[in-house]
């Protein structure tokens, strides 16, 4: 296992420098533009002059190669030097936005607390709701609390959340004033009364993305029980007189848990990335919605940067999945 | 091993084929009967609908905007005092068309390189990475790349509606089947150290046989659960991609449209959004109990009890 | 009884004086929400007009334009013109005076070098300034003092007022921008996140892309203004979640832009928590006609001069076209009372409106199907007119967002009854509106038959905007398809009058050329003009001042802003 896990991680080295490059070529194949969004009044040579100086008159090979030397290089050098207060060689170009003209390390850092705050707490919520209910679905099948719960799932996946969104705005911002409808970035918490502040403003947003986030997850967690309930192994447990609290919860829900590990790790990644959608509603203003603004404005070094920590968040959490599944089941073996 | 455990001695009844078998097991789940029936009624209704409900989902009649349900509109009419019905019977055609195709290229690319990588080790490193990088890809630029590249050839070719749609069937199959291939990856890594798979290797199974054999039909019910929420995912991304204007041309009802078009008229015309809300809704749970059923009565070890 | 209304009076003297008699900062807090966010303050990196905005609360030019269009003194103390002797009789030059003892919101002097420095700033060769067109040639800036900039320019400028004037050309501080130019300018975050200036508010916090606090400028030239001791300016979401939390749940003060459909901006101004303000201006949603051939098969020729448009060069067709559509029916779907009909291209200021073109107004389906008929253009089986064996078949593009889809629809119906097929496409706005000579969807590009936007123009001269329609404005692959001229129209007589209007300083003669112009344009069906658009705003009525200007920043008299009581 050990060695299985270093030898994946040396892997994910070359994996991510082709992945880096693949979405570099295909940014720069994209036909969006970062000059669209200025008003028509600014005239074509004046966009033209403003596309060189963003260093879009360059080769392409010597962009991806001055990206990934701020990247590598550079930016980690200034963490380094930001951490320990240590002066590393002198002037180093960081990797810089094209709209903000702003380091995109330092937005990144900006946008990442309310994220994790909203998103990161609808997915745990997601998580701890989802697999209770996942598990009674399937050991009561076709009980009550089952269909009722199908029904809720099935409603909170297929209902998108920009309409789910506006929804509770209208009841619980318009009609009955109870949380504010815009979230606000700056709040900070430092008592109890500023702490409830924040809690009425994450309310909304974190319940939607949770119940999208649950019934997706308690469909997976419901089919993997019911598919581990009728093993041989279950009737030997209970033959042999084992509670049927320790049946399950022990014995099935360990072994159900595999396939929805994976689901749950791919999802971790996606906490990063935000909730685009969810997001741009309550204006939450996280990863999400810097990444969508960039995508618009045609804003490459952040969709590159953004989109790259992604793909290292999600080569992280299939390795960690991996390990998972050999822990939870001792009979897989990669080496 | 059912057929072997029968002794030729007895008289053998009638041969019954395994899918009679199937569908004896999915006809005694409810909810699965429920929903197909619900399922074949949506699918008549959008195919047959539109030549009973003869009001053109285009038509603009502008004098009769913003209505609400009456005879000559029973759904209501829009902004723009087009038909309600039609365009929810109309919109429900590409809506189900896309949701279905989409799902189903999903589905399958996802189940393949799932069970591959899951059953050959020596590919199930390239394979996943490849999954890694899919998983990384942003969506939007990618989604605008492939319209650019592909919108003007397949508009001459299909014409200006079928080009779009094997484009964004293929644009949402393509970009969905991730999440199913590491699943059923994980389950096939499971499988393949359990007894009965290794018996089968012991006496020489082929591979191919093996994987269709014993370890598909046992991989199904994540697969099924892919499925359901794979159908209003591709439903609801469509919706999305029109939104960012990548997809059918705006005056193109599908039901994710006519949802988000509502949107901004909750308060005013809260009607407006029940419609199109109701046909995801009920079309994603109905698929959800098919799913269900299906996968009993895939399974051996339920069917028949 | 007396004393009773004279208590009256009094209150309501108080209510309907409190900005005069308020000081700084005694009406607290005020949230302003922008649904689309401010990525920088410096207005000279990005020319985005939330930018422009969000900037002009701290940044300030010499002169800007008022509500009415006509051009107030800001930082200068008056206007130069020819007649009070600031411009020179061959308008080649331009003498600005500044008020005196204007302070930066550090505490230091404005002077004439802040000046001269923004135009070294801005026409640096490797700095990318956005608002570079405003320097326009200019051949020197100079100090003659402390207070006094002359402004030198390589030709005879009949309007000089580009330099230095309205929200897009503020004045910059030299002592904080003076490392940062040229290629440095974008390294220089912190000045370009918070500039100091001279405007009521200084930035406390700024955050890209989501929000930014201010809070009142102590060293601001009225020691009674701002009223208000902070500011926030909220970005993101969208349009009715902005107009929501300023007129239904009141969690903000302001909100820009409401480009919503009329009758939802109703319904949430019917809540009662505050007012829908709106202003006209120079923005004319239009469609415009390709007159050169996007046929796919061209190959590279494809949507140049050397194929003409096979069906669109037909004069008839094109005023057909503008005959069917009923442009008071389409402001009623998408804009209410924020928006007019129009039939000029250049529907503002007044002495340049034309009224020669108003028959357009009225719908005429009839007129249009008989002009064709005429014209030779018979109904084919399915209804679509023929004429030599080529049909009436449109593609009709435009960016994507709901209003414009609605009218692409309700178009596209008219355009039918009159025997036109249309097909229509909408394009991400960011793809669009961009100009990556790659791709293949831009409105410069126009590989398509009709496109429709909205533009207009800065300030109140016409000059620069009309010039868009002469020939060698026109996209075409040697020009990278850069250009404005999307239709790729070409008149020599055109081009005659753009020629005139260039050595022209008489405003009225100014006058006459443009009106010529436009109706060059509209008479030729080049241009449809559909709907005059409003700028639409709102507020809560606890909001007090607020002033809608659409000749400037929305934003540019927040200093006499203040909190009813």
């Amino acid at each position: 296992m050990f060695t299985y896990t270093i030898r994946r991680s040396l892997l994910a080295v070359p994996t991510l420098l082709l992945i880096s490059l693949i979405i570099f070529l295909l940014l720069d194949l994209a036909p969006s533009d970062p000059t669209a969004n200025l008003p028509l009044t600014i005239p074509p040579e004046v966009r033209e002059q403003i596309r060189q100086s963003l260093g879009l008159g360059d080769p392409i090979h010597i962009r991806y190669l001055l990206w990934c030397k701020q990247f590598f290089i550079n930016e980690p050098l200034n963490i380094l030097e930001d951490m320990f207060g240590w002066q590393i060689g002198g002037d180093r170009l960081r990797v810089l936005s094209w709209q903000t003209r702003s380091p995109v390390v330092d937005l990144i850092v900006q946008r990442l607390p309310q994220t994790l705050w909203v998103v990161g707490l609808s997915y745990i919520l997601g998580i701890l709701i989802a697999v209770p209910i996942g598990v009674i679905s399937a050991y009561r099948q076709y009980s009550w609390f089952d269909q009722i719960g199908t029904f809720i799932s099935m409603v909170g996946f297929s209902v998108p959340t920009f309409f789910t969104g506006v929804l509770l705005i209208v009841i619980f911002s318009v009609w009955l004033g109870w949380f504010p409808s815009i979230y606000d970035t700056t709040h900070q918490v430092t008592d109890w009364s500023s702490f409830m502040v924040q809690v009425k403003q994450m309310i909304m947003p974190v319940s939607v993305l949770a119940l999208y986030n649950a019934s997706q997850i308690s469909r997976f967690m419901r089919a993997s029980m019911l598919d581990n309930l009728t093993q041989d192994y279950v009737r030997t447990a209970r033959a042999k007189g084992l509670r049927e609290q320790v049946v399950v919860l022990v014995h099935v829900l360990r072994n159900s848990l595999i396939p929805v590990i994976t689901v749950i790790a791919l999802g971790v990644p996606q906490v990063f990335g935000g909730a685009i959608i969810t997001e741009q509603v309550f204006k939450v203003n996280g990863l999400g919605q810097l990444l969508i603004i960039a995508i618009q404005g045609g804003d490459v070094p952040v969709v590159q940067t953004l989109t790259f920590i992604f793909a290292v968040l999600i080569v992280l959490f299939n390795l960690i999945a991996d390990i998972l599944y050999g822990v939870l089941d001792p009979r897989i073996r990669y080496d | 091993m059912t057929e072997s455990a029968l002794p030729a001695a007895h008289d053998p009844p009638p041969p019954r084929s395994q899918w009679l078998d199937v569908w004896d097991q999915f006809k005694t789940h409810r909810g699965a009967l429920w929903g197909m029936g619900f399922f074949v009624t949506v699918l008549i209704a959008v195919l047959l609908g539109p030549y009973l409900w003869t009001i053109d989902a285009q038509f603009i009649d502008i004098r009769a905007r913003n209505q609400g349900p009456s005879f000559a509109h029973p759904f209501g009419t829009d902004q723009l005092g087009r038909d309600t019905l039609a365009r929810v019977l109309a919109g429900g055609r590409v809506s189900l068309a896309v949701g279905i195709a989409a799902m189903l290229l999903a589905l399958g690319l996802g189940t393949l390189i799932g069970l591959v990588a899951g059953y050959f080790k020596r590919l199930d490193g390239p394979l996943m990475r490849l999954t890694d990088l899919f998983l990384a890809l942003p969506l939007l630029p990618l989604l605008l790349v492939v319209i650019m590249l592909f919108r003007d050839s397949l508009r001459s070719a299909f014409g200006p509606e079928t080009g779009i749609f094997f484009l964004i069937v293929f644009i949402i199959g393509i970009t969905s089947w991730m999440q199913t291939a590491r699943i059923v990856r994980g389950d096939v890594l499971t499988l393949k150290e359990r007894e009965f798979v290794l018996a089968s290797q012991s006496i020489g199974t082929p591979a191919r046989r093996m994987i269709t054999r014993h370890v598909l039909p046992n991989v199904l019910s994540p697969i099924m659960v892919s499925a359901t929420l794979g159908i209003a995912n591709a439903i609801i991304t469509e919706s999305a991609l029109s939104f960012l204007g990548l997809g059918f041309p705006s005056d193109f009802p599908t039901w994710g449209r006519l949802l988000f078009d509502s949107t901004d008229y909750l308060q005013q015309y809260p009607e407006r959004v029940l419609w199109p809300g109701l046909a995801i809704s009920l079309t994603v749970l109905s698929v959800n109990y098919i799913g269900d059923g299906l996968r009993d009565a895939l399974d051996p070890r339920i069917r028949g009890r | 009884m007396k004393f009773k209304t004279l208590a009256l009076a009094a209150m309501l003297s108080v209510a309907f004086t409190p900005g005069t008699l308020a000081e700084r900062g005694s009406s607290g807090h005020v949230n302003i929400i922008y649904w689309q966010a401010p990525s920088t303050l410096n207005p000279y990196l990005s020319g985005g007009t939330k930018e422009l905005e969000a900037a002009s609360l701290v940044l300030e030019p010499l002169a800007r334009y008022d509500e009415t269009g006509s051009m107030v003194p800001w930082l200068a103390e008056s206007v130069p013109t020819v007649e009070n002797g600031g411009v020179s009789e061959d308008l080649t030059s331009i003498t600005w005076k500044l008020k005196p003892n204007l302070k930066w919101s550090d505490g230091s002097d404005v002077t004439s070098t802040d000046v001269v420095f923004t135009w070294t700033y801005c026409t640096h060769p490797d700095g990318g300034c956005a608002q570079n067109e405003k320097y326009n040639d200019v051949k020197n800036v100079e100090a003659l003092d402390d207070l006094t900039v002359k402004v030198i320019f390589g030709v005879p400028k009949p309007f000089p007022y580009g330099p230095f004037v309205g929200a897009q050309a503020p004045i910059l501080q030299a002592k904080q921008f003076a490392e940062c130019m040229g290629e440095k300018a974008p390294e220089c975050t912190e000045a370009n996140f918070g500039p100091v200036g001279t405007g009521p508010f200084m930035v406390k916090e700024f955050r890209p892309n989501d929000v930014i606090s201010f809070e009142a400028n102590q060293n601001y030239r009225d020691a009674a203004k701002p009223a208000f001791a902070t500011a926030t300016l909220k970005g993101g979401g969208d349009a009715a979640a902005a107009g929501r939390s300023v007129l239904e749940t009141g969690e903000f003060d302001y909100a820009w832009n409401l480009q919503l459909a009329p009758d939802v901006i109703k319904a949430m101004e019917a809540k009662g928590k505050g007012k829908v303000v709106a202003a006209f201006g120079t923005l004319v949603e239009r469609i415009i006609i390709n007159f050169t051939d996007p046929d796919p098969a061209l190959g590279a020729e494809r949507a140049t001069a050397k194929h003409p448009h096979p069906i669109l060069t037909d004069v008839n067709v094109r005023k057909a076209l503008s005959m069917a559509i009923d442009r008071n029916l389409l402001v009623e779907i998408g804009y209410g009372t924020t928006g007019r009909p129009t039939c000029n291209v250049l529907p503002a200021p007044a002495i340049y409106r034309s009224s020669a073109n108003d028959a357009c107004l009225t719908q005429d389906i009839e007129g249009a199907k008989k002009l064709l008929e005429d014209a030779g253009w018979k109904p084919g089986g399915d209804g679509v007119r023929v004429k030599d064996g080529k049909r009436l078949t449109l593609l009709y593009q435009t960016s994507t967002n709901a209003v414009r889809q609605d009218f692409q629809a309700l178009i596209k119906q008219w355009w039918k009854e009159i025997g036109v097929e249309t097909e229509l496409r909408n394009i991400d706005a960011s793809v669009f509106f961009g100009s990556d000579p790659g791709s293949p969807d831009t409105f410069q590009k126009f590989f398509a038959d009709v496109e429709m936007y909205a533009n207009n123009f800065d300030g109140t001269d016409p000059e620069a905007y009309m010039s868009n329609w002469s020939c060698k404005q026109a996209p075409r692959p040697e020009t990278q398809w850069q250009g404005n001229n999307m239709a790729r129209y070409c008149s020599q007589e055109y081009d005659g009058l753009v020629a005139e209007m260039a050595s022209t300083g008489d405003i009225n003669e100014r006058a006459r050329l443009a009106k010529a112009m436009n109706d060059k344009l509209m008479q030729d069906y080049v241009i449809l003009p559909l709907v005059d658009r409003g700028r639409v705003s709102a507020h809560s009525n606890t909001l007090g001042g607020v002033v809608l200007n659409t000749w400037d920043s929305e934003l540019w008299n927040a200093a006499d802003w203040y909190r009813e009581k």
